[in-house]
């Protein structure tokens, strides 16, 4: 790649991040909070895109880990006093990376559309539990809880505002970002995509394609359960709902209209979805997913590469 | 926890086995008709149909109309069947056709929208709340303690009957034979004449027709609602797994097991954890035999 193409796209970036550093200040409250959500719905659709772009798995069982992520966050913040940020991080990605770990050793025995169906009914299993199991996790009505205090132990410690929860979310989405863009061009991210590429081929070079698609669901589940712990300090609930398999396919949603193996897109993905709802939504109240279900069937159709599919390998330099 | 498996039988009455085990057959039947038409658009043309609890529930709702406006629930059932067949080709022609040739899992992504735009369509034109549809009759025979609507058997019956029929027309009809020489070879079918577009447009068509049968057939035991097909296409796509992906007797004996086994498991849980019986299967059939339980042991 030239250098000039480098700069470009480093520039590309600081702009788009500078901007998203302003632009709490400049929003009104509840475009300020919507953008915030974007930011972790489209970490979620991010994470989802490592095994959708880069190794051809298509998940529909998100759900489950953006869920125990916040069941997880929901534990620490109840479990300990006083609540405390990095313990409910701790704690979310925990239990994410637990269910991935489950998921991942039976659901990548098998490829393609059963991949699909696999994580589909493991999401409805985690769901079926957390809704029945209404002692620990409060069933259908979920937990509440208080947010925890953005701090640093021993150096400081303020109440989070709306403005400075955007920016720790902002920071938590660039830095996982960065992580994913350095870890799908490394020689592992390399293997992932050489199996999206060609399983067969790969498997006789003598790479071990069972562990690399372990590990690539475990990562992705990891990263869903982050911005799990994310959206239950944004909003001090877990409920059912999040588990449920409508989010997961709203996050592959995200990711065909965004364009997926480019990291980005599903972000940018998620804020078009986003969108489409708030305006919809004015105009068909509840039921703006007819209008936006024919936008989504239409784009599959005639424009499968998404909306930043044609940047795939400017984006992937 | 701790309990020997003795005393937890001893608290079971046999009555209320046997009634479980008719419950669960007559489950398992209804079952087999929605996963029949799955698996049928399955195993012909690659289409994993994510809409098909959408076509059940649709379905159910034209069986509702048609109910009250002729009264008769057998004329309900058959224009309800040829109704969303007919969706089921339009839907087919439209949306489907297009990704002839690209990758299967393009299908579920356009299925999925086509099954939120057909859920949020119903929940708009018919409400959020449960209709009834009034079952053809309502006798009663007495099961131990129980009385037992003849009305489940009957569904029971039908469905096997449906299923019967869907068999012998595969097996013997004419147009049952061009359907299974598509399957086997579409470029070779096409070469001898079949015209295969259409074929796969009925295909779809007769999967379409037989989950909205089994929505007006079913409609009564439960409420129409916009959301009852949700269960069941994930009950249906675990029996399809079980039973073999595209694999109609191996569908109809995965789906009584389940019956079965999701009936006897909820007398000691609530119904809603009893489905976790059925994700257990699952996973044990992806574990020890990823094809299916029955199907013959490939070689």
């Amino acid at each position: 790649m030239s250098a000039r193409r480098v700069v470009v796209y480093w520039t590309a970036f600081s702009v788009i991040l500078a901007l998203l550093i302003v632009a709490p200040l400049v929003l009104p409250e509840f475009w300020r909070r919507f953008l915030t959500e974007i930011l972790i719905w489209g970490l979620l659709a991010m994470s989802s895109d490592i095994l959708i772009g880069y190794v051809g798995m298509v998940s529909f069982g998100h759900s489950a880990f953006f869920g125990l992520g916040m069941y997880g966050a929901a534990a620490a913040l109840l479990l300990v006093k006083p609540p405390d940020l990095w313990l409910a991080i701790l704690y979310g990605l925990i239990a994410a990376a637990g269910v991935a770990a489950f998921v991942a050793y039976f659901a990548t025995r098998l490829r393609d559309i059963y991949f699909a169906i696999t994580t589909l009914i493991f999401s409805q299993i985690f769901y079926v539990i957390i809704f029945t199991w209404t002692e620990v996790t409060g069933g259908e009505n979920g937990l509440t809880f208080s947010r925890p205090a953005l701090a640093i132990p021993g150096l400081f410690s303020v109440p989070f505002t709306s403005e400075t929860l955007h920016w720790f979310v902002l920071a938590v989405v660039t830095a996982s970002y960065l992580a994913l863009r350095r870890i799908t061009q490394s020689p592992f991210g390399m293997v992932l995509q050489s199996i999206r590429e060609n399983e067969a081929r790969t498997r006789a070079i003598g790479y071990p394609i069972e562990r690399y698609k372990i590990a690539a669901v475990m990562l992705s589940g990891l990263f869903a359960g982050l911005a799990g712990v994310l959206y239950a300090i944004q909003n001090r609930f877990a409920a059912p709902d999040f588990v449920f398999f409508l989010i997961s396919g709203e996050v592959v949603i995200f990711n065909v209209i965004g364009g997926i193996g480019t990291l980005v897109g599903p972000i940018v993905g998620a804020a078009f979805f986003l969108l489409l709802r708030e305006g919809f939504s004015r105009f068909f109240t509840e039921y703006y997913l007819i209008p936006v279900g024919l936008i989504f069937i239409a784009m599959v159709i005639f424009m499968p590469q998404g909306l930043l599919g044609f940047m795939r390998r400017w984006l992937n330099q | 926890m701790g309990i020997p498996l003795e005393q937890l039988l001893q608290a079971i009455p046999l009555e209320q086995l046997l009634i479980q085990t008719v419950n669960g057959i007559v489950t398992g039947m209804i079952l087999a008709l929605v996963a029949s038409g799955l698996t049928l658009i399955f195993g012909i043309m690659d289409v994993v149909n994510f809409a098909h609890g959408e076509l059940f529930m649709l379905g159910a709702y034209v069986g509702v109309i048609t109910l009250a406006a002729t009264g008769n629930f057998w004329v309900a059932l058959i224009v309800a069947t040829l109704t969303i067949a007919l969706l089921g080709a339009a839907i087919y022609v439209t949306t489907l056709r297009p990704l002839l040739g690209r990758d299967p899992l393009t299908t579920i992504l356009a299925t999925f929208g086509i099954s939120l735009v057909l859920q949020n369509y119903a929940l708009w034109q018919f409400g959020p709340v449960a209709r009834k549809i009034q079952e053809p009759f309502t006798g009663h025979f007495t099961l131990f303690y129980l009385d037992y609507p003849w009305y489940r058997l009957v569904i029971a019956l039908l469905s096997a009957a449906i299923i019967g029929a869907l068999w012998l027309f595969l097996k013997f009809g004419t147009y049952g034979i061009w359907i299974r020489a598509t399957t086997q070879d579409r470029v070779m079918a096409q070469a001898m004449g079949i015209p295969v577009p259409s074929v796969l447009t009925v295909v779809f068509a007769i999967g379409a027709g037989l989950a909205a049968a089994s929505g007006v057939l079913f409609g009564p035991l439960v409420g129409v609602n916009h959301a009852m097909g949700l269960d069941w296409v994930l009950k249906a796509f675990i029996v399809v797994v079980v039973g073999g992906m595209g694999n109609l007797g191996g569908s109809i004996a995965a789906s009584i097991f389940i019956g079965l086994l999701e009936s006897y498991a909820s007398l000691w849980v609530s119904p809603a954890q009893a489905v976790i019986v059925s994700f257990v299967v699952l996973i044990l059939t992806l574990l020890f035999r990823p094809t299916g339980l029955f199907v013959p042991t490939p070689k």
